[in-house]
């Protein structure tokens, strides 16, 4: 097992490396010059003199390999350089900003495994009755509809119904947790809907699978009660499968939030990567993509590692892999 | 969602498709017939993206009125007999803006989930061949690829191209190429080692030939269904960049574009803006995703996954 954590986490490592490199070369190459944006050449009333001694003082006139050196040289100790929208530190900016998206994506994941997990189990009981034949159609269209347009259509049926309106302030979690819990339940439904609706599937079509095992027939041969051979003897069998396609689902989560932040103008991480990329705001664009990058490296290699755990075969499985 | 699925049965081979093992032929026409009986979900998904391709193609016949050109007299006109879905905030024709929207949707859809595939199973299909240290790098970049969320990816390469419909397609179909190149591989390094590969190995083939005569026609099937999933995913992502501001600018009518007022003012006073496009997204995704599922099961009834 050991063995297995070391080879797993050097490759988590040289991903990160080449993670770190693409988001490198991709920032490097945006044709809307920082230097021309903060000198605010836009106007006309720039020398290029004036340009040419902000790229320096940016450190972008050398050459690409050190300044890739020098940057992650500064990412390894955490050190991600200063926003140039905010003018604060993009470690600082993330840390402030990552609550909001961690509450979202946690209460996305709740409902989504909380609803998804017994609504697919109930569908794969009752397969080929209306019930089932409802929850597939259900889902199915939550799979197609965009997340983000979901999320404008809480919004109007928010307003409409409800008199909503957008917070001005987002209440973080540890200040008062209820009215933080009931500003973001709408974001992390929004988004959490795919997720519900295909783990919801997903659950459906393992436990089929499994529930036509020889060792169910046998177990309701002897005599047990349904309802212990649905969710003792099938769901726990299905469930590795299940928490894998979790574990993926929450580094996608973070990609969904990118849009749905912005739709909700949530103050998180998903709304900081758009803003830092829009702006040609390097630095943060950078180090926040990195860092949502990192986050799902980290999470597959979290499934990895639990599978690996739950699951002895796959260690030697995936020594090959 | 593909992804996951396709990881999981990554290992299973494809070799089935070789088409010496392949169902005969029967006649055109009563194929037909027998695929709309067996899947009947596919061929309405089938003849709804049909009718959408073709209002597009023939928009400037359907359309009512001009999609660019406002009314000033009717601003937030609700549906109505004149206005069948409203109009905007401009007094454009909201109907005749996702007619000409859909041209918009579909050509970046299909250009980035035909180029990502594309790129994807070359790079997959060659790396699984050749093997040894080239496979290995590029596999690393590939898996670094993946890390990234899809619309990330796409969004940092939009934001570096500029907004022309050539480059929403190359930055959405970025993230499309690892995730083809991955499942190509898997499918190539089972192939590799069947029986019929030796053998044309043995006679003398070169291995451009044996990569382009029988290696890639049998990794087609899956990639076939991985497209239509993609085709679906792209069109999303291309409303998400608009909407973001980063796809189609202004006054090019788009889906996202369309979407992207502010949702708390509208809801009270003109919702059907916001409401008709995503409707029609989800519509155009809903059945590219049930044609993927007959494709599927049409080519390999093995993998009825039904995800």
């Amino acid at each position: 097992m050991t063995g297995y954590i070391i080879q797993r986490l050097a490759t988590g490592f040289v991903t990160l490396f080449g993670v770190a490199v693409i988001v490198f070369l991709i920032m490097r190459v945006l044709p809307g010059d920082a230097a021309v944006m903060m000198s605010g050449a836009g106007s006309g009333v720039v020398s290029e003199q004036e340009i040419a001694q902000v790229r320096h003082r940016l450190g972008i006139d050398r050459p690409l390999v050190v300044q890739f050196a020098d940057w992650a040289g500064h990412v390894a100790v955490l050190d991600f350089g200063t926003s140039l929208r905010t003018g604060s530190p993009v470690i600082e900016d993330i840390a402030r900003r990552f609550p909001y998206t961690l509450q979202i994506v946690v209460l996305a994941m709740i409902i989504a495994i909380g609803v998804g997990v017994p609504a697919g189990v109930l569908s794969s009981w009752l397969a080929g009755t209306w019930v089932d034949r409802t929850l597939q159609t259900v889902t199915i269209i939550g799979l197609a509809a965009p997340s983000f347009w979901v999320g404008l259509m809480i919004i109007l049926g928010l307003v409409y119904f409800f008199q909503w309106s957008a917070p001005l302030f987002w209440e973080p979690f540890w200040v008062s947790p209820f009215k933080s819990m009931s500003q973001l339940i709408w974001p992390a439904i929004s988004v959490g809907i795919r997720q519900l609706a295909l783990i919801a599937r997903m659950t459906r079509s393992i436990m089929r699978e499994v529930l036509g095992e020889d060792y169910i027939r046998t177990a309701r041969a002897k005599g047990l009660s349904e309802k212990r051979v649905v969710f003792r003897h099938a769901l726990w069998n299905g469930a590795l499968p299940i928490v894998t396609l979790i574990g993926f689902e929450v580094a996608a989560l973070f990609g969904g939030l990118i849009v749905t932040e912005t739709v909700f103008s949530v103050p998180g991480l998903g709304q900081y990567v758009v803003q830092s990329i829009l702006d040609r705001d390097y630095p943060a664009a950078q180090g926040i993509v990195l860092v949502l990058a990192g986050i799902v490296v980290l999470g597959n290699l979290a499934v990895d590692l639990l599978y690996g755990l739950l699951d002895p075969r796959t260690r030697v499985q995936g020594a090959g892999a | 969602m593909r992804d996951i699925v396709a990881s999981t049965t990554e290992l299973e081979p494809y070799a089935s498709f070789h088409p010496a093992i392949a169902p005969q032929k029967a006649g055109r026409n009563t194929r037909l017939w027998n695929l709309v009986q067996n899947q009947p979900l596919g061929a309405i998904s089938a003849l709804i993206l049909l009718v959408i391709v073709l209002s597009a193609i023939f928009a400037p016949y359907i359309a009512p009125y001009d999609p660019t050109g406002g009314n000033s007299a009717a601003l937030y006109v609700p549906p109505s007999g004149q206005y069948w879905l409203g109009t905007d905030a401009f007094g454009r024709d909201i109907l005749s803006r996702l007619i000409y929207g859909a041209r918009v949707s579909l050509i970046i859809g299909f250009g980035a989930s035909i180029l990502g595939v594309v790129i994807g199973t070359a790079i997959g299909v060659t790396c699984g061949y050749i093997g040894g240290w080239v496979d290995s790098i590029a596999q690393r970049l590939m898996d670094a690829m993946l890390a990234f969320p899809m619309l990330l990816l796409a969004l940092a390469m939009a934001a570096v191209l500029g907004s022309s419909i050539q480059n929403v397609i190359i930055a959405l179909a970025m993230p499309i190429v690892p995730r083809a190149a991955r499942i190509s591989r898997a499918s190539t390094l089972v192939l590799k080692t069947t029986t019929f590969i030796e053998a044309s190995r043995a006679i003398g083939c070169s291995n451009l030939r044996i990569i382009v005569q029988h290696i890639l026609p049998n990794t087609f099937a899956p990639l076939l269904v991985i497209s239509t999933a993609y085709l679906g995913l792209a069109i999303v992502q291309e409303a998400a960049l608009d909407y973001l501001g980063a796809g189609i600018q202004e006054p090019q009518p788009s889906w996202g574009l369309m979407m992207s007022g502010s949702a708390t003012t509208l809801a009270l006073t003109a919702p059907w803006i916001v409401l008709f496009p995503g409707v029609a997204i989800s519509i155009v995704v809903l059945a590219s995703n049930l044609l993927g599922d007959a494709i599927r099961d049409v080519l390999d009834p093995k993998l009825q996954r039904n995800v």
